[in-house]
């Protein structure tokens, strides 16, 4: 693969390779995408924005440069601006590739980064010289104004130009809380919405607070992906129990919402209206419960997403998709092509129907599914009779 | 009975408003100034920009539980920073004002007399500015739809945008094509639940009013209050015929 070195979202020639649940690969323009959806599906994005996350400044003690890159929070609230865990580096910006980025001047607990007129303290080293947890000073519209004005977003070496901050929002951004663009969303334009609404497929977001995808230490990168908050709506948890119900797809774009859904259940026993924390890995002996396919860029062996790639089919197919991404000559990284993979046939789990809309992990959210479904059975002749509609 | 018609119809609006989110641009003069005031009174949670901080910061001091966003959306650089900061402090968003505008040159010149660079400034805070921000805050309103939410655009336009008045070309072109681009974007963000609406507040008694028509006797000029207060009756009633379709 080659790095999609240009920061345009949809370049009329993108890409996607289309894995089917028998394991036969295809090349087709990603355009096309609303061709692989069904009336009845349900397709859930996540409309995070993406903050300027990347900021320069001094290491007051030492007087020395570094970048801070914020890397994780607590919550989706915006209210929660002031602690974030985040990686610096020394000298030198993005024209250095991240693993070839200088060190950090020894960090200690009460250090200060003067950052423009932003301050923070390193409230605690996080096992690592480079990942700490930081506390910004001030009041909250104090910190929204720094990060805004001051903050970039986080740039990457292979890509020359300096990123805006409106490269890296897709089209549906809504609350600015993921760390590096959730980019399986740039995919997606207002008029594709509309066109696979007009097919009969809903379409649901949720707000995930995508980590960084690299911190430029083999170690630290093992550690990925770190917990990350997320925001399931009621609306969403809805079109997913609907969509089920009428024997329609699951489809995420992108891997934040894998990771979201199949959170949700693994907790709560189901798809809920809910606000936690993804602290799942997905790996490829992980069985999926309710995604059953995926829009996602094309990642290369090694990656935490490409490995989350492999939860979606057996060992053999995943081979042969990485070989065609190289014989095609796919663009990978963020701006690059995608890959719609759904899950194979030899991947279904006999657990799937019977037990995950049962599990009581968490009897009190459970209750309000419970509740939910109450009156879902109205919902679904509700459901049924909009697609007569479109 | 008329008294106990006037309260219900207060304690309604009161309750309609509680906790939506509103933008508004332009907000620490003439209408917005007077708009910012009333939703805050109503119980709305505001977010407001403008270019002079010490204005903005003014404001706050009287409102603190408004965001004042120091910004100018004529500028494209500040668009989404300005965005990042309302979605910050209100975690979504329900209503956008686009309210601040630009008169073009000052004092108003025949367009035979206008300098391009006014010209492009008119362009750039009336059309531009109001383009570039809904499209940074529109998931946001997308959002607060899918949510079962209402979420409308405000385009303060004015009667120069229809009628071709001599001296105001700048600002009656720049308007219009506000104007129109409000109708075109109202037809294609339907599918989203997403309303945009040009609204004309009539000739008021503003800073930017004193500026194009110095002459002008405020006495004849409607008070900004009084437009503010038609412009919500508007948007509850536009919010209202939604929830009726839908329901």
């Amino acid at each position: 693969m080659i790095p999609a070195n240009l920061p345009i979202q949809r370049p009329p020639d993108a890409r996607v390779l289309v894995i089917d649940p028998g394991g036969q690969i295809r090349s087709m323009l990603r355009s096309r995408f609303p061709m692989l959806l069904r009336p009845g599906d349900v397709v859930v994005a996540n409309d995070a924005a993406t903050l300027p996350a990347s900021m320069f400044g001094v290491h007051k003690r030492s007087g020395r440069s570094v970048e801070l890159r914020l890397a994780g929070s607590e919550s989706v609230s915006p209210d929660d601006v002031k602690r974030f865990s985040a990686v610096v580096f020394g000298e030198g910006d993005y024209r250095t590739p991240t693993e070839l980025r200088p060190s950090p001047p020894e960090l200690r607990n009460g250090d200060a980064l003067q950052l423009g007129p932003l301050t923070a303290t390193v409230l605690q080293l996080l096992g690592h010289p480079r990942l700490v947890m930081i506390r910004f000073e001030g009041p909250s519209a104090h910190i929204w104004e720094c990060l805004a004005r001051y903050g970039r977003p986080i740039q990457y070496s292979h890509i020359p130009v300096p990123l805006a901050v409106w490269d890296t929002w897709t089209p549906i951004a809504g609350p600015p809380v993921a760390f590096e663009p959730p980019s399986a969303g740039f995919a997606l334009d207002w008029r594709t919405i509309d066109t696979i609404r007009r097919l009969g497929v809903h379409f649901a977001t949720i707000t995930h607070a995508a980590g960084l995808s690299s911190m430029g230490d083999e170690e630290l990168d093992a550690r990925l992906p770190f917990d990350e908050p997320y925001r399931i709506p009621h609306s969403t948890a809805r079109s997913i129990r609907l969509a089920r119900m009428a024997g329609g797809r699951v489809i995420a774009i992108g891997t934040t919402v894998v990771r979201a859904l199949e959170h949700s259940v693994s907790v709560h026993g189901s798809v809920c209206e809910t606000i936690d924390r993804a602290n799942n890995k997905i790996v490829p002996a992980t069985d999926l419960h309710v995604v059953d396919a995926v829009l996602s860029g094309a990642h290369e062996p090694g990656t935490s997403h490409h490995k989350l790639l492999a939860a979606f089919m057996d060992q053999p197919t995943l081979l042969r998709m990485d070989q065609a991404l190289q014989h095609h000559h796919y663009r990978a990284h963020e701006f690059g092509d995608s890959v719609f993979v759904e899950k194979s046939r030899n991947r279904e789990s006999s657990q799937v129907t019977g037990s995950i809309w049962a599990a009581t992990q968490r009897p009190r959210v459970l209750s309000v599914c419970q509740e939910a479904r109450k009156h879902e059975a109205t919902d679904f002749e509700n459901h049924a009779r909009s697609f007569t509609k479109v | 009975m008329a008294s106990e018609l006037v309260e219900v119809k207060n304690r309604l609006e009161l309750t309609s408003w509680k906790g939506i989110r509103v933008a508004v641009t332009g907000g620490t003069s003439g209408l917005g100034l007077a708009l910012v005031r009333m939703l805050l009174d109503r119980g709305a949670r505001v977010a407001f920009v403008a270019r002079n901080r010490q204005g903005v910061e003014s404001l706050v001091r009287e409102r603190p539980e408004a965001r004042g966003i120091t910004g100018d959306v004529s500028q494209k650089d500040d668009a989404y920073s300005i965005a990042i900061q309302i979605l910050g402090a209100l975690g979504g968003l329900d209503v956008l004002v686009n309210n601040a505008s630009s008169l073009g040159p000052v004092p108003l010149a025949p367009l035979a007399d206008t300098n391009s660079e006014d010209f492009e400034l008119a362009l750039q805070t009336n059309v531009l500015g109001p383009f570039r921000l809904t499209k940074a805050l529109l998931g946001a309103l997308a959002a607060s739809a899918r949510d079962g939410g209402h979420p409308l655009v405000v385009n303060v336009s004015s009667d120069a945008a229809i009628s071709a008045y001599p001296n105001w070309g700048a600002y009656g072109a720049s308007k219009a094509a506000l104007h129109h681009l409000s109708g075109i974007w109202n037809v294609e963000l339907a599918s989203q639940g997403i309303g945009v609406i040009s609204w004309d507040p009539g000739d008021m008694d503003t800073p930017l009013h004193a500026v194009a028509v110095p002459e002008a006797g405020a006495a004849a000029l409607k008070r900004p209050e009084e437009a503010a207060r038609e412009l919500m009756s508007q948007i509850a009633n536009l919010i209202s015929a939604v929830r009726q379709v839908g329901q």
